[in-house]
């Protein structure tokens, strides 16, 4: 079984232990359908066509047949929260297991039916076949009640990689027809009977207390307006007389506003000048490494705080029938955010429904959670009437919880051969682990806003790993004898912070990256020769190798105003690697020409899939590092339109060319969120060969660069 | 005060009582109960909510319905033709040239428009067509892809760019220009 795609050892996947009874994972109550039930929730991302296939290859039935159902807290298996690039890895390997084992079960049936060899008999399109041909057998004919009310056992082979004919090739996305069409698909397309229409005016500032209410008159069609602390929102019978009331409230509402924000020109001053939580993350000392050590250098970088800037403002349903609340909600984790709920609003658990629907895409923890909350009190004034809320862009961009500023200070010392001894590294940050129910707190923006609420505690960032929280690829994947990685959680949080795509991953390799080139230049080694003589994992050698190779690396023109850079992580330290090569055009502007990657993500699901992750976490560190900071003064957040939170656009993008380093024998990981440190790095390196000076600080806009000439 | 606004939206016309200053997605999506246009914005910044309005493509979220009297109205729904999906749509998919797709109406429109008036543009011309719808996830890449091989019909010469990944192991290839 060494071939199986089975885990060793006879260990049943995680998620499958968590919840093992078969019947909670796939059903197949409607004829000639597979309806497979994930914890997991689509939001752009494409999961639910691999986990798909996944269910189609174990129970040979074609893809068509497969349906996902809604993610939801009253029928899906709960896996937790959507992220840190975990779904094929978790649900996947969870459903295959399920799918094989149910498959046996239909066939155990099917063999005592006709008194057949059970082992000779095989599936296909769902129907039961023997060497003699079929059966007149299949899944829908058989289906019994209880025949899947049974636990997953871990002795159940799934299929060899070797004879996967759905799974491990390129599928279609599934849900692409209705998005090409303009079909209502999305949450915010949603209407249900005697739907309502919610708005919240937010306060004017992090910190502001409402004072007063100016007697307003709202435009008809307004159902209810409500105020509770500083909470303040309306409810209409449609959303354009819900947004004008707001306008009009808005004027109305007296506030009080404090100055709490820190100043946006010295990040580093904010993040070194705070109450801090100390962690060593590693701590491996070599003192006759040390004492090998003839040159040292060291190095500061840094990253404004950055925004989730989905395309879609957040959005919620919620309806109260009795005790019960019924929420609609775009947001990563249902299971989190019913217990979020529950405990924010003093209700039991199984008070609360929570359904996903999908909404735009999902880059870590954005204000999905929080618009719940909003439609939760709004529905709460109208009993039996579901109220949709959906924020404003400007809220979306103001009040979402955005990826923490960081700094990352690096030394390093290197031997007479140029060969690294020493490294450490610290790194101050807010912290990414701001999700709702963290640490028995419910994290929802409106609660810090209603009578008697109060403020969200800084944000925690997990346990102190290289693969958790700020320090997520804090620890770097190179040989080094003698390493010291420290994290500085801040405990002030004016700022409020939470997870963004690949949390501290985005900082900790650029500055890596960054600092390898440095350290190559005092070495006199060429950046690639330079890491690859540090590098003793094959798997890291290939893709640097690949991404490289395809990219010209060793043959790239040397003209004037042109650079390349190249940089590389395996993501958290133990999952999918990635290579990246960037050119960079530096003449009026800074300008993003190319983009090459290798990454091997294991075994491959969906390779499509795992190529238009990998195409968009590049292009999205490319606009994260080229253009994106978030904005403010000493009071608020001012950065709240795409004017002033610019984004790459489409004449700014550069070419990318993605390659797959084949590793069959190796298990899947995710591939959403590799691309994102070394995309970054490579930049940043491109550019200062560019224009022959290191830019430490992100963005790497054309004044950032400018400036850092200047001051060279 | 509401009052009577006359528009052909995909072909029918309609008659909408509403608030004239009302934005006139708000009436698509409302009032005609199409889901196809998005709201990202509200001031015309992202091209989420992009539809042709005699033939042009612009944001519907900062239109008011009075400025849409008497106009000629496609949405994203507009370009079937019964079951049958434009060129563009279907190689949108053909590329799977989306990633949550939020984007992809108005994306889909504005190249409609773009091919209208140049039925074989250049890369650099797709790009400058779209350049008033956003993307976040980063799927600009197939999206040019896609629009290139809707303008060649779908051939296989349809990208002077490399081919798409839809069926591959490798997405692009640098057949252009390696460096060197």
């Amino acid at each position: 079984m060494s071939d199986s795609a089975t885990p060793p050892g006879g260990v049943l996947p995680p998620s499958l232990a968590a919840n093992p009874i078969l019947q909670n994972w796939l059903d197949f109550s409607v004829d000639g359908v597979v309806t497979i039930r994930s914890g997991k929730v689509e939001y752009g991302q494409g999961v639910w066509t691999a986990l798909a296939q996944i269910a189609a290859e174990e129970l040979d039935v074609p893809l068509a047949r497969i349906r996902v159902a809604q993610v939801s807290t009253s029928s899906s298996p709960d896996e937790g929260v959507t992220s840190g690039s975990r779904s094929i890895e978790d649900s996947g390997g969870a459903l295959r297991q399920a799918c094989a084992q149910a498959r046996g079960a239909f066939l155990a049936v099917a063999a005592a039916k006709l008194g057949a060899d059970v082992t000779a008999m095989s599936v296909q399109d769902g129907a039961i076949r023997t060497p003699a041909g079929g059966t007149g057998l299949t899944y829908w004919s058989l289906r019994a009640p209880g025949l899947l009310d049974q636990p997953a056992a871990p002795s159940v082979p799934a299929k060899p990689p070797g004879q996967w004919s759905v799974a491990g090739r390129s599928a279609p996305r599934i849900d692409l027809p209705d998005k090409a069409t303009g079909r209502p698909r999305f949450l915010h397309d949603r209407v249900l009977p005697g739907m309502l229409f919610g708005r919240v005016i937010r306060p004017p500032a992090p910190v502001a207390t409402l004072d007063a209410l100016d007697d307003v008159e709202l435009p008809p069609g307004v159902v209810a307006r409500v105020r509770d602390g500083s909470f303040l929102a309306v409810i209409a019978d449609s959303d354009r007389v819900a947004v004008a009331a707001t306008t009009r409230l808005a004027r109305a509402a007296r506030w009080t506003v404090q100055e709490s924000l820190p100043d946006e020109r010295d990040l580093k001053g904010f993040l070194l000048s705070q109450p801090e939580q100390v962690q060593p993350v590693v701590q491996r000392a070599d003192d006759a490494a040390a004492a090998r050590v003839t040159v040292t250098r060291q190095a500061e970088y840094t990253r404004p705080f950055i925004a989730h800037a989905s395309m879609a403002p957040s959005c919620a349903i919620a309806r109260w029938d009795g005790g019960t609340v019924t929420v609609w909600t775009h947001s990563q984790g249902v299971f989190a955010l019913r217990g979020a709920l529950a405990l924010g609003l003093g209700l039991d658990p199984e008070q609360v429904i929570v359904h996903h629907v999908e909404g735009a895409g999902v880059y870590g923890h954005n204000a999905a959670d929080d618009a719940a909350l909003d439609a939760v009190l709004l529905a709460r004034q109208v009993p039996g009437r579901p109220v949709r809320v959906l924020w404003s862009r400007e809220d979306e961009l103001a009040w979402g919880p955005l990826g923490s500023a960081m700094l990352a200070r690096l030394s390093a010392g290197l031997d007479a051969a140029g060969r690294i001894q020493t490294w450490r590294q610290d790194v101050w940050s807010n912290g990414f682990i701001g999700r709702p129910g963290t640490g028995g707190e419910p994290r929802l923006l409106a609660l810090t806003h209603v009578a008697g609420g109060t403020p969200m505690t800084p944000a925690p960032d997990g346990p102190p790993t290289g693969a958790m929280g700020a320090t997520r690829n804090a620890v770097p994947g190179y040989d080094i004898p003698d390493l010291a990685v420290t994290r500085h959680r801040l405990l002030a949080m004016p700022i409020r912070t939470s997870s963004l795509r690949s949390l501290g991953a985005f900082l900790n390799v650029f500055a890596i990256e960054s600092f390898m080139d440095e350290l190559a230049e005092v070495a006199g080694a060429d950046p690639v020769e330079f890491r690859l003589a540090h590098l003793t994992d094959p798997r890291a050698r290939r893709v640097i190798e690949e991404a490289a190779g395809f990219s010209g690396w060793a043959v790239r023109p040397r003209d004037e105003g042109v650079g390349f850079g190249l940089g590389f992580a395996r993501y958290k330290g133990l999952s999918g690697y990635c290579a990246a090569v960037a050119e960079v055009a530096a003449d009026t502007g800074i300008s993003l020409r190319r983009l090459w990657l290798a990454v091997d993500v294991g075994r491959v699901i969906n390779p499509d899939g795992v190529l238009n992750q990998v195409e968009g976490g590049a292009i999205q560190s490319a606009s994260w590092a080229l253009r994106e900071r978030v904005r403010f003064d000493r009071t608020r957040i001012t950065s709240v339109t795409w004017d002033s939170y610019p984004i790459l656009r489409f004449t700014e993008v550069p070419e990318v060319f993605v390659r797959i380093v084949a590793a069959p024998g190796e298990r899947e990981t995710g591939a959403g969120e590799l691309a994102q440190g070394p995309v970054a790095a490579a930049i940043g390196n491109a550019v200062s060969d560019a224009v022959g000076v290191r830019v430490r600080d992100l963005p790497l806009t054309t004044e950032q660069v400018a400036r850092t000439i200047e001051q060279s | 005060m509401k009052q009577d606004i006359h528009v052909t939206v995909n072909g029918a016309a309609q008659t909408i009582t509403c608030e004239p200053d009302s934005p006139f997605l708000d009436v698509l999506r409302h009032d005609l109960g199409l889901s196809g246009p998005r709201f990202g914005c509200g001031i015309g910044l992202c091209g989420a909510c992009f539809v042709l309005i005699d033939g042009q493509a612009r944001s519907s979220c900062d239109l008011p319905a009075w400025a849409a009297e008497g106009k000629d109205v496609t949405t994203v729904e507009g370009l079937l033709d019964g079951d049958t999906m434009h060129a563009v749509q279907r190689a949108v998919i053909e590329e799977q040239a989306a990633q949550c797709g939020y984007c992809t109406s108005g994306m889909i429109v504005s190249a409609v428009a773009l091919l209208r008036g140049n039925a074989a543009p250049t890369e650099d011309e797709v790009r400058s067509a779209l350049d008033g719808n956003l993307c976040r996830c980063g799927a600009h890449r197939r999206i040019i892809r896609a629009v290139l091989r809707a303008a060649s019909g779908g051939g296989p010469e349809a990208a002077s760019i490399p081919a798409a990944g839809g069926r591959g192991v490798t997405a692009g290839s640098p057949t252009g220009r390696i460096p060197g």
